[in-house]
């Protein structure tokens, strides 16, 4: 299995150490070639704003957004889940978003939050984070947080998350999307 | 429960700014142009470093409400410089929620013996350094994140090289060393011995640690990148070059691909005359930056 980090801009390395952890070699990609030759993709926190002026500088945001439409399983987390849930960016996730929904860096936090399916809290870390409300109805909703502000989220093959699982010492949130590319 | 001001949410945020451009902008028009090229964040200040090399006098930090325009105008994050040991700047800053603070050595240092105890703070720092003792000693401080000090307004390049190349070198050289040698480098470097050990142990920074104080062109920030920078700083590069918004974008496009020559050449093509700049060798010592705050 080949899982490829998106290696525009943000976290990257961060995402390949819990692939590592997870006992999966991940692979940088910053081009359509380097897009084709992987099984997932991740899509790592960053400025949402710099990775989307990229993806077009690298001519990348239309053969993504075709991976989209054929299926290919994304994660997402925090600048990648507001690039697939922009209907100008993937689109792969139906919903509103809300940027830095939490507030400044002076708000960012860390939280233990309960998802969907794990049986344990997961150590939830938000950076400026951004949030999702209104999703459709075939979107699966993991976890939310302040009663309905929604921070992680199945739809398909595309997982995504407001916090950052690669900043935490915790592989089950990667461990779920590697079964998502397994499935 | 929400815990802020976390030292893996400070950190953090600096993590998620690896790969990028931090621009220096002075009005909210420049601060458009940096987010529009793609700028990971924008560093308010009145003056941009040249400026304040040329003006002389004494820096302070900017007036908050300039800072409050730019945090109002764009939606990347927004950093601001207090003066080196100025604990009220750095609080006033704070207070009006800027995303980051640097603590820097471009305004005039407010105290010459201590840094600001960066730990008490919600809000991340970021400090310069020109070796590893400094570096260590300002996470020590709680700095969230490092940058080379270069020699800030000068679009010379060469002071951020030697402080890249210096911390670098002293980092393989801790790697190298037998544990039992650990306190006395500790002792030469003046450095806390827990981080020592941590370099030794993990063989890098423990923050991430971007290049400054004299990136003035695509290639610039592509070797500052290739000496193994997480990201740069681009203080005076851009908006005192002759086409602002198509450096700004170049740069963003050479730090995002710094080995890519063809791009690298693509972008440099036509940009116009970067800043004059200053060669760093003529500089009398009273005029350097980066001595100040050790």
């Amino acid at each position: 299995m080949v899982i490829g980090v998106l290696d525009l801009q943000g976290a990257v390395d961060e995402h390949i150490q819990m692939l590592a952890q997870c006992g999966v070699t991940g692979k940088k990609v910053l081009s359509e070639e380097g897009l084709n030759q992987v099984d997932g993709l991740i899509i790592p926190g960053g400025e949402s704003t710099a990775i989307m002026n990229l993806l077009l500088k690298f001519d990348l945001l239309k053969p993504l957004q075709e991976k989209v439409a054929a299926g290919l399983p994304i994660f997402g987390t925090c600048a990648g889940l507001v690039l697939l849930s922009r209907s100008d960016a993937l689109a792969g996730i139906k919903g509103k978003v809300e940027r830095n929904g939490f507030g400044r860096q002076k708000d960012s936090f860390q939280a233990d939050i309960d998802v969907a399916g794990f049986d344990q809290p997961f150590p939830g870390i938000f950076i400026r984070a951004p949030y999702l409300k209104q999703v459709a109805d075939d979107v699966e909703v993991l976890a939310k947080i302040d009663d309905d502000r929604i921070i992680a989220v199945k739809h398909g093959k595309i997982l995504a998350t407001s916090f950052h699982p690669e900043l935490s010492d915790d592989t089950r949130m990667h461990q779920l999307f590697l079964d998502m590319v397994s499935a | 429960m929400k815990e802020t001001g976390s030292t893996t949410v400070k950190r953090g945020m600096a993590q998620m700014q690896k790969g990028g451009v931090i621009m220096d902008v002075a009005n909210v028009e420049q601060a458009k142009i940096a987010e529009e090229a793609g700028a990971v964040a924008v560093m308010a200040l009145e003056r941009v470093p040249s400026d304040i090399r040329a003006a002389g006098g004494v820096a302070r930090m900017s007036d908050p409400a300039m800072i409050e325009e730019i945090m109002a105008a764009v939606s990347i994050p927004v950093m601001a410089k207090a003066r080196i040991g100025h604990i009220a700047e750095a609080h006033v800053l704070e207070s009006i929620g800027v995303d980051y603070i640097d603590e820097s050595e471009v305004l005039t240092p407010a105290d010459d013996n201590f840094h600001i105890a960066k730990n008490e703070f919600t809000v991340p720092f970021v400090c310069g350094c020109r070796d590893l003792g400094e570096a260590l000693r300002r996470i020590g401080e709680g700095a969230s994140m490092l940058r080379t000090k270069g020699e800030p307004g000068t679009g010379d390049v060469v002071e951020a090289v030697r402080h890249m190349q210096k911390v670098n070198e002293q980092i393989r050289h801790i790697q190298n060393e037998k544990p039992e040698h650990l306190m006395a480098i500790a002792r030469d470097l003046r450095a806390p011995l827990d981080l020592v050990q941590e370099i030794h142990e993990i063989g890098k920074l423990p923050v991430v640690n971007f290049a400054a104080g004299g990136i003035s062109t695509p290639a610039d920030a592509a070797l500052m990148m290739n000496l193994g920078a997480d990201g740069v700083f681009v203080g005076s590069g851009i908006f005192k070059s002759e086409n602002p918004a198509k450096f700004a974008k170049a740069i963003v496009t050479a730090t995002a691909n710094p080995t890519d020559y063809h791009l690298i050449a693509e972008v440099s093509k036509n940009l116009g005359a970067p800043m004059k700049g200053i060669d760093t060798a003529t500089l009398h010592d009273e005029d350097k930056m980066a001595p100040r705050g050790i």
